[in-house]
C-alpha cells in the first residue's frame, strides 16, 4: 500500500505543456509549462492583465488553448489530454474530482437556494438519493468550514462575505476532489476574515491532501498557502520556484519589484 | 361563397404537417422537448394555444373531442375550445371520457381509465422543468442532453428542508423512459401515477414556449423522489360531497362566508356518471329531487 502511494505521488496529477492563448492579436498567455503533483499547492502571482486568469481557465478546461496541451491523471490512473475529453466527461470531472472557488461567491453558489442544498448539489448530481444522508454530509461539511449548523437552511444571500466564501469551499470539497482551482479566493474580504479563511484552507489542504492551483495578486496569500510560486508578467512565466526562495530571494527585476512593493508590517 | 373561410380544424395543411412532424419526433424520443414553429391562434397565450395546435394537427373528421379544464367540462376555457373545434372542424364533441377519442386537458387527467384508442393532449404553460432552477436556456438544454438532473433533486431537497416533506403539489417532475426529466404541466401530483404505463398516447403542447413533447403508450413514467422521502400522491382525505367517491381528486368549494366549504370531484364527468349510477354523497341533492318528484306525482 505504501509503495503504491509512493508511485501515485511520484507521477504528476496535472501537466501543462507549452500552453498559449491569443485573443486576436493579444497574446494573453505564452508558452506556459509546468507539472503539478498530488498534495501540492501552486500559486500563480502577477499583476492584473498578466494572464493568470486566462491560464487558470485553460487549466480547468473552460477555455480551449490556442497551442499546447493540458493533461490530467484521472481517478483510474490514466493520464488524459483535456481536449480529448467529451463534454459529458469534462463536466463530470468538474463536479467530482475538481473544485473551482471563484473570487465572487455569487458565481460559484446558488444564492437563492439554502446552504445545505448548495453543499448537497454535487452529491445529488452524482446520484445520491437519500435526503437524510445528504443532509448529514452537508452539516458535517458546514461544521468543517466553521459555519453554524443552525444556518443550514438559510440562503447564502443572507451570509456575510467570509461565510459565503467558506460555503463555496465546502460545496467544492464535498465530493472529495483531488484538485481545486482557486481564483483570488480572498479578494474583497477584510484582513481578519482573510486570515481565518487562509487558515481554514491551509488545514483542509493538509488534511485532505489536496492539490491546489491558486491565482492571486496577494503575495501574502501565496506565502501562507503555497509550496511553489509561478510569477507571471505579460503572459509569460518569468520566474518559478519554491515559495520562500522566490519571495525571499527574487531573481528577476519584476519579482523584486513585486516583493518590495509589499508594505512592511 | 359556400367555401369555408378556413381549413379543416382551423390550421392550414402545411402547418399541420409541421406540427405532426414535431409530434412524431416527440413520440420517438419520449419526454424530449421538440421545438416547433408555434402559430398565432385566435386566443391569448395561456389559454391553451399549444394544446389547440396539437389537437388541430391530430384531429380527423371521425374523432370525438372532449375538452376539460381543471377537470371540468363546463368552464369557459373548455367550452370555448370545444365550440372552436365543433365550428372549425365539425367534429362530434362529448363530455363523456369513454366516448372521446381525443381529450384536450388543462390541469387534470380524467379519473376514468383511458384506453388505447384515445389521445390525451395537455396544455402546457412552462415546459422546462429546470426553468426556475437554471435561468439559461442553453444550459438547461445541455443538462437535458447530458442527463444532468442533480439540480432537480435540489428543488425537492429545498422542499423537505423548508416544509419537512416534498411540498411540490403540482407540476411534479417525472422521469420518462428512464431518460428525460419532464414537467407534466400543472397537473396535481395525484395524477402522476396515471401517466405511468398508460395505454393512451399523451401529447404536450406549449404554444408560447414553442415546444411539443410526448409520452408514447405503455411508457415508464417515474416521479422523482428521495429514498427516505418517497413520492406520495396527495388527496384531501374526504369522500366527494356529491357522489361519495373515495378515490377521486377533490376540489374545495367555498359555500358561504362563514368558513363553510365542501369537497367535490374535480372531474365533473366522473362525478355525474357516479351520481347517475346511484352513488350519493353527504350533500347530494338527489334525495330532495326524488322527494319533490314524488310530491308532484302524488
Amino acid at each position: 500500500m505504501a509503495d503504491q502511494n509512493l508511485v501515485e505521488n511520484d507521477e504528476p496529477l496535472l501537466v501543462a505543456k507549452s500552453l498559449s492563448k491569443s485573443f486576436g492579436r493579444i497574446k494573453a498567455c505564452r508558452d506556459v509549462s509546468f507539472s503539478l503533483y498530488p498534495g501540492e499547492v501552486l500559486a500563480i502571482v502577477g499583476e492584473s492583465g498578466s494572464g493568470k486568469s486566462t491560464l487558470l481557465q485553460m487549466l480547468s478546461g473552460q477555455l480551449a488553448p490556442s497551442g499546447g496541451h493540458v493533461s490530467y491523471r484521472m481517478r483510474d490512473g490514466v493520464t488524459r489530454d483535456l481536449t480529448t475529453l467529451g463534454e459529458a466527461e469534462r463536466r463530470f470531472l468538474f463536479r467530482t474530482d475538481w473544485g473551482f472557488v471563484h473570487q465572487d461567491p455569487a458565481q460559484g453558489l446558488r444564492m437563492a437556494v439554502s446552504a445545505g442544498a448548495n453543499v448537497g448539489e454535487r452529491l445529488m448530481a452524482v446520484g445520491w438519493n437519500h435526503y437524510g444522508r445528504i443532509r448529514e454530509t452537508a452539516s458535517d461539511w458546514l461544521t468543517r468550514v466553521e459555519i453554524d449548523i443552525a444556518r443550514i437552511d438559510d440562503a447564502p444571500r443572507t451570509y456575510s462575505g467570509g461565510m459565503r466564501q467558506r460555503l463555496q469551499i465546502a460545496r467544492n470539497l464535498v465530493t472529495e476532489p483531488r484538485l481545486v482551482f482557486m481564483d483570488e479566493p480572498t479578494g474583497g474580504l477584510d484582513v481578519s476574515v482573510q486570515a481565518r479563511l487562509l487558515d481554514l484552507v491551509r488545514s483542509l489542504v493538509a488534511e485532505l491532501h489536496l492539490a491546489v492551483i491558486i491565482v492571486t495578486h496577494d503575495l501574502a496569500v501565496a506565502r501562507l498557502l503555497s509550496h511553489r510560486v509561478m510569477v507571471m508578467k505579460g503572459g509569460r512565466v518569468i520566474e518559478t520556484g519554491l515559495t520562500d526562495q522566490v519571495l525571499d530571494d527574487p531573481r528577476e527585476p519584476y519579482t523584486q519589484l513585486l516583493v518590495s512593493s509589499i508594505l512592511p508590517p | 361563397m359556400n367555401a369555408p373561410a378556413y381549413n379543416f380544424a382551423y390550421l392550414d395543411e402545411q402547418t399541420k404537417r409541421m406540427i405532426r412532424r414535431a409530434i412524431l419526433k416527440a413520440i420517438a424520443i419520449p419526454g424530449y422537448q421538440v421545438p416547433f414553429a408555434s402559430r398565432e391562434m385566435p386566443m391569448p397565450y395561456g389559454w391553451g394555444t399549444g394544446g389547440v395546435q396539437v389537437t388541430a394537427a391530430i384531429l380527423g373528421p371521425q374523432d370525438v373531442l372532449k375538452v376539460i379544464d381543471q377537470g371540468s367540462d363546463d368552464t369557459t376555457n373548455a367550452i370555448s375550445i370545444r365550440k372552436f373545434f365543433a365550428k372549425t372542424a365539425g367534429v362530434a364533441t362529448t363530455t363523456a371520457t369513454d366516448e372521446a377519442t381525443v381529450i384536450q386537458t388543462r390541469h387534470r387527467i380524467p379519473e376514468t381509465a383511458l384506453n388505447e384508442n384515445q389521445v390525451l393532449v395537455y396544455q402546457v404553460p412552462i415546459p422546462e422543468p429546470l426553468r426556475f432552477l437554471e435561468p439559461r436556456e442553453t444550459e438547461t438544454r445541455r443538462m437535458h442532453a447530458l442527463a444532468e438532473y442533480g439540480l432537480m433533486h435540489v428543488k425537492l431537497y429545498e422542499d423537505i428542508a423548508r416544509f419537512g416533506h416534498i411540498a411540490t403539489a403540482y407540476a411534479y417532475p417525472v422521469k420518462v423512459n428512464a431518460r428525460y426529466v419532464m414537467d407534466p404541466s400543472p397537473t396535481p401530483k395525484f395524477d402522476n401515477p396515471k401517466m405511468d404505463n398508460s395505454p393512451a398516447l399523451q401529447l404536450f403542447g406549449a404554444g408560447r414556449e414553442k415546444r411539443i413533447y410526448a409520452i408514447p403508450p405503455y411508457t415508464q413514467v417515474v416521479s422523482l423522489d428521495f429514498e427516505d422521502h418517497p413520492f406520495e400522491p396527495y388527496r384531501f382525505n374526504a369522500p366527494c360531497a356529491l357522489c361519495g367517491a373515495e378515490n377521486s381528486y377533490l376540489d374545495e368549494i367555498i359555500t358561504d362566508d362563514k368558513g363553510g366549504r365542501m369537497f367535490v370531484c374535480s372531474d365533473t364527468d366522473y362525478c355525474e356518471g357516479r351520481q347517475a349510477a346511484g352513488h350519493h354523497g353527504s350533500l347530494s341533492a338527489a334525495p330532495y329531487k326524488e322527494k319533490a318528484q314524488e310530491a308532484s306525482n302524488g
